[in-house]
């Protein structure tokens, strides 16, 4: 005989709704992997398998060197971010409330409060005047712009990493006679570590998908991967971009994979 | 007076990140108050002549023959486009969004990992992409029209691409794990004893919904509404590449200022405002969780 | 208190997992609670009292069996439709309403009338004396006032039987004592069934009109407080209610012959073979005729008492608890040897384990 719970957590449409929302959250995302390997013209129609657009993609060179410089872009911000993420997060972690910390937070965190195009239309105007003073207009505003909203993201997994940490570690050390520097260098800084490469990882994801920001900031013949795109779909869309796209979309997956298992909670 | 060791110490660590986003996020803010009150150049960028001139066009246009003003009905669609579709984004993400959330928090807890990480995936995925696959879906040749032209639904495609529709379509797409993620925090703490509490006096599914959950899991839903309202209010990628170049939003408008409209002083001043519009919502959202947690603990 | 059944168990049996790990957190229980009565399911956790009482709301279905209320079988019937309601052991309150509104809850659920509503919050607010906190929310009252509130909200639609979930344990000692006097009187007062389940032994003794000692899964006996704590049908029900002395022995016609060789009198025992005893410790008297020769090992003042830990001839170590002189000095020294006896009629014979 089997009889069936009254179940209090079910709700009548809701597992339907879910599963059907679920459905259409990746069917967009799988469409456009499965056409990336057509080997038809069209966007639309089915030619059968290839890896022809890749091939094409991979022979562009506006894509190789947007891809490039995507990369140098996203490491450069990432390494940055979560440098000074780590400090950040050393200075306002683990000791009394100090006056001004509210501040600090309201400042790091002000990436995701202010609408991406207020910050891009702010930076294009600041920037249009240093070029102008200065003449320079290379790669260094885009470091500059991607490493600033890329700091909350490296902060927040590192923060937590710290809160969570013991802080008796470092009282035995001191205790076995470690120097400050001994202790940080020792204790500290290996334990943050699973939370430092989280913040990286964060940042490196967060810069390879901007867009608007470096629409407005980069200077002529400063495309990123994205930005490229953005331009392509502006024209003609060709079955080239659904393979860069999933390429980029592999490279995220991956680093996410990777962020997941950093932060995981062992033991 | 003087700081002590511990908050100077605090200060010094947080400095090179603050000096950044000072100089990389933060502090070009203000030059775009000042740009607002300038006069626009003649090809593009400004001239340092101070003029409320660019806040007035906002609300306002004045007639170039006879100097009538009357209210800048362009300016005005745009803004009631962006706050309609915006408005319903939230709607539409918070009625998906909640019974996934409630789904996924209702899991065995060893196969909740994995459908939250199945929501984080497109949440990390590039925008641009995910707003790519929409359009490859929704478009003249797209799955979806093949779909009902095959079934025999219609017998031409729909044109949802570059419509209002399709803006809604997409930003709903693209802004739905935002509304997801703060309403599974939300369920996720909720105690279901109250649940249990309420069938036991008599509640119907619906009341216990409506009466018990819902009210319990409001900052949460509140939460999810700011992610996605504020982004929608300012979005830029999605309306470009779904809306057209006809169905603009305020970030599309904006960005045409420093295009082809070459009016820095008027894009500066529209950018203020849409800052203003959504640290009045995030403020407000501030408010009602400060309170709603002084209530309830 | 009638003897008409307020609630029934029909072999009521609740299995979890399948196959080879089957759990049977109720095992084939048949109970019949009586309309108006007070009882309680009493056992260590794990031993199924609350799954049985969570048959009788309706959050869980018996795998086989059924459940009666006042004679109907509501085994099928849903939580929300059953006229019983639940005291749980958090509280579970509405954080989100006041004290009032978490009471009117049911009534409004069931669409009484507003005016009706009020008046029964009002009488309910009366009867656990909460009128000053009608508007206050959960979190700004007390424990004790939180309970009240629940018990409030649960009577308020006033159901055929109150279930309540283990609900003082979270009360410190003092509190749980005035509760324990407060639910009776509230009891008494509504006439509604009570089947309240808790692991407490002296809360099931000084509150229920009955009580049923569960173990695994099984019912292992029911009866008045009396009766469990003086006639327990086995060695786990004379265990887990009081404090008890075992000795094993011999019967032979009326009296058990103890490995000592000692004989003791059980006028009361029939049969043969090998039995346990059980002798309650304030029911061993010190006695120079007594039939056992013990040696005092220890001492322990309680205040009232005063436990005297004794060695009887055979290694058999036993308690015996003697009123406290008004000079607290019982008058006795340590390797003492005494002579005791039990209370003519005291000793219970045991079946089983």
């Amino acid at each position: 005989m089997s009889r069936r719970d009254f179940n209090i957590a079910a709700m009548p449409g809701f597992a339907t709704i879910a599963i059907a929302a679920f459905v259409l959250l990746y069917m967009p995302i799988v469409t456009m992997v499965i056409y990336s390997f057509n080997a038809s013209d069209s966007v639309a129609l089915w030619g059968g398998f290839s890896l022809r657009w890749y091939a094409i993609a991979w022979e562009n060179d506006f894509v190789k060197e947007a891809t490039v410089r995507s990369l140098v872009l996203a490491a450069s911000a990432a390494v940055i971010a979560s440098a000074l993420a780590t400090l950040a997060a050393l200075g306002t972690t683990r000791r009394k409330r100090f006056k001004g910390q509210t501040f600090i937070y309201v400042m790091i965190n002000q990436p995701l409060m202010v609408p991406e195009i207020v910050t891009a239309v702010a930076l294009l105007i600041f920037f249009a005047a240093i070029k102008k003073a200065t003449g320079y207009t290379g790669l260094g505003y885009l470091i500059l712009a991607h490493s600033a909203f890329c700091v909350p993201f490296a902060y927040l997994p590192i923060r937590a990493r710290l809160e969570g940490m013991d802080l008796t570690l470092e009282r035995a050390a001191a205790d076995l006679y470690a120097t400050p520097f001994q202790t940080f260098r020792r204790i500290t800084l290996p334990l943050m570590a699973p939370g430092i490469a989280a913040g990286a990882m964060l940042s490196f994801v967060i810069s390879l998908d901007d867009v608007i920001i470096t629409e407005f900031v980069k200077s002529a013949g400063q495309d990123t991967l994205p930005t490229y795109m953005l331009g392509q779909l502006r024209r003609a869309v060709t079955p080239e971009v659904n393979a860069i796209s999933t390429a980029l979309l592999v490279l995220t997956v991956l680093m996410l994979t990777a962020f997941f298992l950093l932060t995981r909670k062992r033991g | 007076m003087a700081l002590s060791q511990s908050a100077r110490n605090g200060w010094l660590l947080s400095a090179p990140a603050l000096i950044l986003l000072a100089v990389g996020a933060a502090g070009p803010l203000l030059i775009v108050v000042i740009y607002s009150f300038l006069t626009p150049g003649d090809f593009s960028g400004v001239e340092w002549t101070f003029t409320t001139e660019a806040w007035f066009r906002v609300f306002f246009e004045r007639d170039i023959f006879d100097d009538t003003v009357s209210a800048a009905d362009a300016h005005l669609t745009i803004f009631w486009r962006s706050l309609k579709l915006s408005l319903l984004t939230t709607l539409a993400t918070f009625v998906v969004g909640f019974p996934m959330a409630w789904f996924i928090a209702t899991q065995p807890p060893n196969r909740r990992a994995a459908w939250l990480f199945l929501i984080t995936i497109p949440f990390w995925t590039n925008l641009l992409i995910r707003t790519f696959a929409i359009l490859e879906i929704i478009r003249n040749q797209g799955l979806l029209n093949s779909f009902l032209l095959w079934l025999g639904v219609i017998n031409d495609p729909l044109q949802i691409l570059y419509t209002d529709t399709a803006v809604l379509i997409g930003m709903a797409y693209v802004y739905l794990p935002l509304m997801v993620l703060p309403l599974f925090a939300a369920i996720d703490r909720f105690d279901f004893k109250l649940i249990e509490a309420g069938y036991d006096l008599y509640a119907s599914r619906w009341q216990v919904l409506r009466r018990i959950v819902v009210p319990i899991v409001r900052p949460g839903i509140v939460a999810g509404s700011i992610l996605v309202f504020v982004p929608s209010l300012g979005a830029y990628v999605t309306p470009r590449i779904l809306g057209g170049g006809k169905n603009m939003m305020l970030g599309n408008f904006i960005e045409l200022q420093f295009g082809q409209g070459r009016n820095w002083p008027l894009g500066a001043a529209l950018s203020m405002l849409l800052l203003v519009i959504v640290l009045t919502a995030l403020l407000a959202y501030v408010r009602v969780t400060s309170s709603e947690g002084r209530q309830n603990v | 208190m009638t003897d008409q059944a307020a609630v029934e168990a029909r072999n009521a049996a609740r299995h979890y997992g399948s196959g080879q790990s089957v759990v049977k957190a109720l095992d084939d229980v048949s109970l019949t609670i009586r309309k108006g009565e007070f009882f309680t399911l009493l056992g260590p956790s794990g031993c199924g009292k609350t799954t049985l009482l969570r048959l009788i709301a309706g959050f869980e279905t018996p795998t086989s069996g059924q459940i009666l209320l006042s004679g109907q079988d509501i085994t099928d019937i849903p939580p929300n439709k059953r006229k019983v309601n639940t005291v749980f052991q958090s509280y579970a309150l509405f954080p989100h309403l006041s004290v009032a509104a978490n009471i009117a809850f049911g009534l409004e659920m069931l669409g009484r009338p507003k005016a009706e509503t009020a008046a029964r919050v009002e009488e309910m607010l009366a009867l656990v004396r909460l009128d000053q906190m009608a508007d206050r929310k959960p979190a700004m009252l007390s424990g004790g006032q939180q309970q009240r509130v629940a018990l409030a909200r649960a009577l308020a639609p006033g159901p055929e039987v109150l279930l309540l979930d283990e609900p003082l344990s979270a009360l410190d000692l003092k509190l749980r004592k005035e509760m324990q006097l407060e639910l009776k009187r509230l009891q008494t007062e509504t006439g509604i069934t009570f089947v309240f389940v808790t692991h407490d032994q002296e809360e099931a003794l000084t509150m229920s009109d009955r009580i049923g000692v569960m173990r695994a899964g099984k019912l292992q006996q029911v009866g008045g407080p009396r009766e469990i704590y003086n006639g327990p049908v086995n060695r786990f029900v004379a265990d887990f209610i009081g404090e008890t002395n075992f000795l094993t022995g011999t019967l032979e016609a009326g009296r058990v012959r103890l490995p000592s060789g000692e004989m003791l009198d059980v006028p009361e025992a029939t049969g043969q073979g090998e039995v346990t005893l059980a002798i309650r410790p304030e029911q061993i008297r010190i006695d120079p005729e007594g039939a056992l020769e013990a040696r005092l090992t220890q001492t322990v003042y309680f205040g009232t008492d005063t436990h005297c830990h004794l060695q009887l001839k055979d290694g058999t170590e036993i308690v015996a608890r003697l009123q406290s002189p008004p000079s607290g000095d019982v008058g006795l020294s340590i390797g003492e040897t005494l002579r005791l006896s039990p209370v003519p009629g005291s000793v219970q014979v045991l079946e089983g384990d």
